[in-house]
């Protein structure tokens, strides 16, 4: 039986009187791939928010290898290994493709202002092999060939894939992925698709996904949780969760 | 012929040292979009722990030009923490009325602990000029040139090609995406900070080298004007602060020199409402959608 990697209990979310999730609780198991489905507004993003201490949970605790996390900054969180991507696109759009991938990688030391300032060799060093791993990642992605440019002018489908390979540069164990592949036409869905199946085991690693596709979906997932209206209504295998009545009602709306 | 190159001199000499005073408002700016008042008072720090090192400690011209790097860096360090970090989520206009207190502070903290009367700035280089050309340049006006372009070099270098510098542009481009990439940004805030309190400490001294009366209320002016720079080269972007400090400089000395020095300062204002109108942006700024 796997660990358990990521335990959410009871996270509740207020904004002033609107409660966006109400008594959540659910676990990852390590090495798993959840999808987190739901109609909109149904609070899916509040969920990533608050596993990434973006939003403090207005009640619960998220637990990360059973240790408290949902008290920590988000920078500590990333630190503590949870990365995510963002459902509109957030790269650091004038700097370039490599810079975006190797500021990742510079989260996971400390800086060492000393070195920087005085140019000692162990700063080319660390410098040289931050910069192997970005260029190794970027390959990854295809966007080797494209690490001069500035991220804002690359097209949709490689901004969507520099998002991830940014996140995966702070080394997680836990990787959201929020609408990877919004956007996206069938084929390009079809190749990320693919791209994180590949990651997932190159990388060993946990993910939860955030998704409409649902062709994605039920192909990738082992297990997906439904939210409607911020209440987990199911959490099941995708042929169980297409066959329960009350993800038909929360999509379809009303009696089917 | 020579008094129009006499005076480019004088100017980017004097463009120098807004330069570096201009360079610490817009990298404050850029990264938590604060026009940050007290940066005048900062500079005026610098120029007299710079003096105090020189005369009452007799120390060396680097060192205390270090000295005077070094506690105005500090010193605008525990500015942001005490007075502008409790207010991170209020509304911009709470912290910049925050900030104006602030250089009120410190103007009277300077003034009960210095004195409000002048002191003169030890004259530890030759003033005799040497001729280039028919035109007459001052040592002074050679080490402010060359300290200040070597810390522009420095700071380049710091931003474009360090760790710390490209999170410092991460943070500015977007500080929640920087904190799950997992940089510290309040860190990243308070050594933004630190550089341009230091440059501006910096300033400080070179003004001193150069017109050798420091006061109290001497941050002012060359605050306000710096500001101006910022804004003429676009706030928020390092470069053009670089610029608009030195076409300030060039400005002032041909306006006295041709007009008035009793315009200088008209000018010099006049210019910031100009391109607010004409170009909000600043020459180098980039016009920015609000994101809503």
């Amino acid at each position: 039986m796997p660990a358990n990697l990521l335990e959410a209990r009871s996270l509740t979310m207020n904004f002033g009187g609107l409660t966006a999730v109400v008594n959540l609780s659910f676990q990852i198991l390590k090495g798993e791939l959840v999808g987190l489905i739901g109609p909109n507004g149904a609070g899916k993003t509040t969920v990533f928010n608050m596993l990434t201490g973006v939003y403090a949970p207005s009640e619960g605790s998220v637990y990360l290898e059973n240790e408290l996390v949902s008290s920590l900054k988000p920078h500590t969180i990333t630190q503590k290994g949870i990365a995510r991507t963002f459902q509109n696109i957030r790269l650091f759009n004038d700097l370039s493709v490599l810079d975006n991938v190797r500021i990742a990688f510079h989260s996971r030391s400390s800086f060492p202002i000393f070195d920087a300032v005085f140019l000692t060799p162990r700063f080319f060093k660390k410098e040289k092999a931050i910069y192997d791993n970005a260029m190794e990642l970027l390959g990854i992605f295809g966007l080797a060939d494209k690490k001069d440019e500035k991220a804002k002018n690359l097209s949709y489908g490689q901004m969507r894939r520099l998002e991830i390979a940014r996140a995966l540069a702070t080394n997680p164990k836990l990787l959201l992925l929020d609408e990877p592949a919004a956007g996206m036409n069938p084929q390009e869905t079809e190749e990320l698709t693919e791209l994180i199946t590949e990651i997932r085991e190159k990388f060993d690693l946990t993910i939860l996904l955030i998704e409409h596709d649902m062709s994605l979906v039920m192909k990738l997932c082992e297990r997906i949780m439904v939210l409607d209206y911020g209440i987990l209504i199911a959490n099941g295998t995708p042929d169980e969760v297409r066959a329960n009545r009350r993800v038909i009602e929360a999509y379809l709306g009303g009696d089917v | 012929m020579g008094i129009l190159l006499q005076q480019i001199v004088n100017g980017i000499a004097l463009g120098s040292i807004y330069a570096l005073i201009a360079l610490g408002y817009t990298m404050v700016y850029g990264i938590i979009r604060l026009i940050n008042f007290a940066h005048g008072e900062i500079y005026m720090i610098g120029a007299f722990v710079g003096y105090f090192a020189l005369t009452a400690f007799g120390l060396p011209f680097w060192v205390s030009l270090l000295l005077a790097m070094v506690i105005p860096a500090l010193l605008g360090v525990l500015i942001e923490r005490v007075a502008y970090r409790p207010l991170r989520s209020s509304p911009s206009i709470t912290v910049l009325i925050t900030a104006i207190g602030v250089s009120l502070l410190l103007q009277n903290l300077a003034m009960l602990w210095f004195s409000p009367d002048p002191k003169t700035f030890p004259q530890i280089f030759t003033r005799a000029p040497f001729n280039i050309g028919g035109v007459r340049i001052t040592f002074p006006q050679v080490i402010v040139l060359a300290t200040s372009v070597l810390l522009m070099i420095g700071l380049n270098f710091m931003v474009q090609k360090t760790k710390i510098g490209k999170a410092m542009r991460a943070v500015s481009q977007d500080k929640e995406a920087a904190k799950l990439m997992g940089i510290d940004t309040d860190r990243i805030i308070s050594f933004t900070f630190a550089i341009g309190s230091a440059l501006a400490g910096a300033a400080g001294v070179m003004v001193g080298i150069i017109y050798p009366r420091i006061q109290p209320l001497m941050g002012t002016m060359p605050g306000l004007k710096a500001f101006v720079a910022a804004v003429f080269g676009g706030i928020g972007s390092i470069p053009g602060a670089m610029l608009g400090g030195v076409i300030m400089g060039l400005t002032e000395s041909l306006v006295t020199a041709y007009i008035s020095s009793t315009w200088r300062d008209a000018i010099a204002f006049s210019l910031l409402i100009i391109i607010l109108l004409v170009k909000p942006a600043g020459i180098l700024g980039k016009s920015t959608r609000e994101k809503v």
